[in-house]
């Protein structure tokens, strides 16, 4: 038997939300995307294949389930931010008309406020709601403390009866302290933060099950049908092989959807007692309190560089907050080398949700705080903030873009010393970069399938999170097979199709696209040798292209699409593809530039502009690729100037637990934003919803310390903040 | 939300019946008050829809100014051609209310009636003294939008964007109760925490808003409303200011200065009007208006910045209403 060839390869793996850099051993095999100016679909602007269901209605999420006989679950959750449970009287409830199922033995401690303590099936959410106002539950209510500040205190309450505070052991490498100590270099000391921010999905958490005796179908609103499986199936006691999970739309999880929580497991077993369906769906309060957050971090940061403006030495010391669970610690320091490095995190405990991953989690906190140093000792050195950058970043994609950049936002505008630009209204400008893994992995396994009908359709069990997925599945099998797009059915988002990993890190299109595209050739492989003998040709010869099979080179006869499969017996084609190597790619890079207006008498901002550069390898869907990037400037933006999660150290309550409070741009906050896919010539496939969202605040942020010459340390940068910092209050 | 009885009144002597009984709360246009029941935070037994009195819906002009019924829209107010070009203030307060949506449904009565947004009162977990308990939270918690001029205990900012507006211009609202109508200027409509805590206004029970009069601007006035919040997409002023000015010639005949977000009540400056009156506009007095609006002002811990926010917002609306003045 010959041995087959084998490479390693380093790619990004996520396993809930986690993001990793690994190297793993893969099979060689030789394929290749091809030229990206032959192709007709691949690398186009391809309008979504669902857009008009979405924006029609017709497409039904997890919400817009509806089963005969389906009940309504409700989940009661504890007003106090740390009690222990005394008792639980639900009589009353179960008494009420329409209630079918209630749950009390979930917790008898509860650490946060919006926590698990019962649950109710009934008729109609209204009675769900009136249930639970009658279930009687005597708390005990603990010493609690909401903030890392207060909870890194030797004499703050215990959130978990040990130490709040965990992990703060150095990471070291280079000689730090002879190189602060030089007399060539310039250094900067400063401390930069960063609130916890809510993921806010349009779509709420939540999903419909179903018992069909001892098989449990769940439509669920996730990132990850598979990781939905089996956790339903570990919690619940039955084999995976007996969970279906389904989700062929979704309004968003950015992180905070990878597998059942606890909703999915209450709402099964809801189903369960009930005898009957239960829709589960949470509210945006619920979605504030208990679906996660990314963590805020503070860092102290010293950093130094040579006069010249060579980085040198880095040393920071920080602390974040991931709740009752979840770390909180971020890539420092990040993107630009430095030799001479030491690092310290600490994690701290509160009585507030665990925290989840979202959107490059860990990031845009780390970001700011680099990206504001760099520009802070730029300052000092009296260096031009985008040179130093192109002197520290030896990424050369990202050099690249850097002068793109700085082209189209007409960096030469800036004003040379920060501060100085004339009027009470000051204009400013500020650059900052991305990174990101963006590889895929195997497993995914993709079905093509053609009928002798001429119909295709393909199969696999990976999901839309609202980036495109579906529509460059079936733009990949158009591609091969010389079809018009609609002319393939992408049937995705239902754990009975193919096994596909759960979307996070941005690893689906590196992990998804080069299985799809193996299935798809193996399939062309067939239908090409079943048509080269029809028409006595070289199968090399065979060409797909504009829904027909052509024998170039010598008799040119061809056939059409119809014609061809027709030739196929009853069976049809149906082949699955494994994910390959060769057609995926690792490492992205990215930079955005922001223009801004800051009121000195108001202490407003206002952003005028973001130039936003991102590449991804070779293009599958450019238009899909644009719109990550205008969604990840969004999430920046917001996350420089409005969102962060307040507590109340009185209470231990989230004050802002809306979007009324809970602040979050619309139309007319956002500015003119120009994304632009920058092409490059890899000629492999990688993953980038995540990176646009990494250097957003901070550009906003060195471009408000360009405008007025005074930097706000902490996000988000408020009329308050603003005013404090020009010295008017 | 909790069950309730619904009742749709076809005269207003019906409605106040109705309100006169206890666990009883009237609906315009929802907007507030659905929000706040949904939270569990008002749970009335019987629930009175305004909107089904008829002649409370519309703008009339007068001979002597406008009547504007409780029941009439704010994108109506908005974009009303003579309130736009005669009552400017009015126009821009209703504009700059929330979104086009809530202001399609939302009411001017509604308007100066709703709730304030404290998050601690909104909190129906929070039982603070507003609600009957026995602290305010704002004193010692995040007080960041909260009052910097109030007698206490309690430091909410009254929230209506109308509010300010409608004041500067001298408005009055007729009330409807058990004893009949009164008619009380919108000015004193409004009461600050020490005279009533547990309301924002004068209202008795059973009583409602059945018309907001404005008096016709003498010849020379000029008004503008600005608005500062942290968003433009829908969000609270974190200072407003109304102005209108009485012109004549260069020289201010007569002013109003009345600013949201800086007190319970909608905050009537006099000292600022006083800088203006007898002098033309510059900036040198609109400077001085606005300092001296906020001579009173007492932050809290985490306002202060409210301070100079403040008089830059009266500055520039003395500013801007005075380049408007209409000969
Ligand atoms: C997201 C959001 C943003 C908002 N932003 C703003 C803003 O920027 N500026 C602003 O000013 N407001 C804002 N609001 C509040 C909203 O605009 C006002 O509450 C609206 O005008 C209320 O009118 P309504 O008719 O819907 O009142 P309703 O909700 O029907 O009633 C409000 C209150 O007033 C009482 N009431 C109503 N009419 C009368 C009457 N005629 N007589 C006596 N009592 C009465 C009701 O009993 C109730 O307590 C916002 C609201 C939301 C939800
Ligand atoms: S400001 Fe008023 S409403 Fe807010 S907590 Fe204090 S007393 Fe309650």
């Amino acid at each position: 038997m010959p041995q087959q060839k084998t490479k390693r390869i380093k790619t990004t793996i996520t396993v809930n939300g986690e993001t990793r850099e690994v190297e793993i051993e893969v099979p060689d095999i030789e394929a290749a995307w091809g030229d990206p100016r032959n192709m007709r679909w691949l690398g186009k602007r391809i309008p979504r294949v669902e857009g008009a269901d979405k924006v029609t209605g017709r497409a039904k999420y997890t919400y817009d389930i509806q089963l005969p006989g389906m009940l309504y679950g409700k989940i009661l959750r504890s007003p106090y931010p740390h009690a222990r449970i005394r008792s639980i009287d639900a009589s009353r409830a179960q008494r009420l008309p329409g209630v079918k199922a209630v749950i009390t033995d979930l917790t008898r401690e509860v650490k946060y406020v919006g926590e698990e303590v019962a649950a109710v099936a009934a008729v109609s959410e209204q009675v769900a709601r009136d249930a639970l106002k009658l279930i009687r539950v005597e708390y005990e209510p603990l010493p609690f403390v909401v903030t890392p500040e207060t909870a890194r205190e030797p004499s703050a309450p215990r959130v978990h009866g040990g130490q709040n505070v965990s992990g703060g052991n150095p990471r070291e490498r280079g000689d730090v302290d002879s190189a602060f100590r030089r007399s060539d270099v310039v250094v900067h000391e400063a401390t930069y933060s960063v609130p916890a921010r809510s993921h806010c999905c349009l779509e709420p958490h939540g999903l419909v099950c179903q018992w069909q005796g001892d098989k449990l179908v769940a439509w669920a609103s996730t990132q990850g049908i598979f990781s939905v499986r089996d956790e339903l199936a570990g919690a619940l006691g039955i084999p995976a092989s007996n969970v279906r999970v389904i989700c062929e739309h979704m309004g968003g999880g950015f992180g905070s959807k990878f597998g059942a929580r606890s909703e999915g497991v209450i709402c099964a077993r809801l189903a369960k007692h009930a005898g009957a369906p239960v829709k589960l769906m949470l509210e945006r309060e619920e979605e504030q309190l208990a679906t996660g957050y990314g963590p805020g971090v503070t860092a102290k940061v010293k950093i130094a560089a040579t006069r010249d403006g060579q980085l040198i030495a880095w040393e920071s010391e920080s602390y974040g907050s991931g709740g009752v669970g979840g770390g909180s610690g971020i890539p420092l320091p990040y993107i630009y080398p430095v030799p001479n490095v030491r690092t310290r995190h600490y994690d701290i405990a509160t009585n507030t949700g665990a925290s989840a991953a979202l959107r490059a989690p860990g990031h845009p906190q780390a970001s700011f705080i680099m990206e504001s140093a760099m520009d802070d000792l730029a300052h000092k050195l009296g260096m031009d903030p985008l040179e130093f950058r192109l002197k520290n970043d030896p990424n050369p994609v990202r050099q690249a873009e850097y002068r793109l950049g700085a082209e189209r936002i007409g960096w030469h505008r800036r004003n040379r010393v920060a501060g100085q630009a004339p009027g009470v209204v000051k204009r400013g400008l500020g650059v900052a970069s991305a990174i990101w893994g963006g590889g895929g992995g195997a497993g995914s396994r993709p079905t093509v399938r053609i009928d002798p009908d001429g119909s295709v359709e393909v199969r696999l069990g990976t999901q839309d999170l609202g980036t495109g997925t579906r529509t460059y599945v079936a733009a990949i099998v158009a591609e091969e097979l010389g079809l018009d797009i609609r002319q393939v059915k992408a049937l995705i988002g239902d754990t009975d199709y193919g096994y596909s990993g759960a979307s996070g890190g941005s690893t689906t299109t590196a992990s998804v696209a080069p299985a799809v595209k193996m299935a798809a050739m193996a399939a062309k492989e067939r239908l090409v040798a079943v048509v080269s003998q029809h028409l006595q040709a070289n199968p090399a010869d065979i060409v797909l292209a504009d829904g027909k099979l052509t024998a170039r080179g010598g008799s040119e006869k061809s056939l059409t699409w119809q014609q061809a499969c027709a030739l196929l017996g009853k069976e049809g084609i149906e082949v699955q593809g494994e994910w390959n190597a060769n057609l995926q790619g690792s490492g992205v890079a990215g930079c955005q530039f922001a223009e801004v207006e800051v009121d000195t008498e108001t202490g407003k901002v206002r952003v005028v502009k973001i130039v936003a550069i991102q590449d991804c390898g070779l293009v599958l869907n450019r238009l899909a690729v644009e719109s990550q990037i205008y969604g990840g400037v969004t999430q920046g933006l917001a996350m420089a100037l409005y969102e962060q999660r307040l507590f109340d150290e009185q209470t231990g309550r989230m004050l802002n637990a809306n979007l009324e409070e809970y602040k979050l741009p619309g139309s007319l906050d956002m500015p003119d934003v120009e994304a632009i896919v920058y092409d490059n010539p890899t000629g492999k496939v990688s993953g980038m919803g995540e990176p646009p969202v990494i250097p957003t605040a901070a550009a906003i942020g060195n471009a408000v310390f360009n405008a007025i010459g005074k930097r706000i340390h902490s996000l988000p940068i408020t009329p308050a903040k603003v005013l404090q910092a020009l010295g008017k209050v | 939300m909790k069950a309730f009885a619904y009742h749709q009144p076809r005269t207003v002597a019906d409605a106040v019946r109705l309100l006169s009984q206890r666990g009883t709360m009237a609906i315009a246009g929802g907007q507030d008050i659905l929000g706040a029941m949904k939270d569990g935070l008002f749970e009335p037994e019987h629930l009175v829809n305004l909107k089904s009195l008829p002649g409370l819906g519309d703008i009339k002009e007068t001979s002597t100014g406008l009547q504007i019924g409780a029941l009439v829209t704010l994108s109506d107010i908005a974009e009303h051609p003579v309130i736009r070009r005669d009552y400017t203030a009015l126009a821009e307060a209703a504009e700059a209310v929330a979104t086009l949506q809530i202001r399609n449904v939302g009411t001017i009565g509604g308007n100066l009636c709703q709730r304030p947004r404290c998050w601690y009162f909104r909190d129906p977990h929070v039982h603070c003294l507003k609600k009957g308990g026995d602290q305010c939270y704002a004193v010692r918690g995040d007080n960041r939008y909260h009052a910097i001029i109030s007698p206490g205990p309690c430091y909410i900012v009254h929230p209506s964007d109308c509010a300010p507006a409608l004041i500067a211009l001298g408005a009055k609202v007729t009330i409807a109760g058990a004893k009949g109508t009164r008619t009380v200027a919108l000015k004193h409509f409004f009461q600050m925490p020490d005279k009533n805590l547990k309301g924002e206004n004068v209202l008795q029970p059973g009583e409602v808003v059945t018309q907001i009069t404005v008096p016709k601007p003498k010849a020379g006035t000029r008004s503008t409303y600005l608005k500062v919040r942290e968003k433009d997409s829908f969000d609270w002023a974190l200072v407003s200011a109304a102005v209108v000015l009485q012109m004549q010639g260069e020289i201010c005949r007569a002013a109003t200065v009345v600013l949201g977000g800086v007190a319970p009540v909608p905050y009537d400056s006099a000292s600022a009007a006083k800088m203006l009156v007898g002098k033309p506009v510059t900036v040198q007095t609109a400077t001085a208006a606005g300092k001296a609006a906020v001579e009173q002002a007492t932050p809290l811990e985490h306002n202060a910045y409210k301070v100079p926010l403040a008089a830059a917002v009266v500055k520039r609306a003395v500013l801007a209403a005075a380049r408007g003045v209409r000969e």
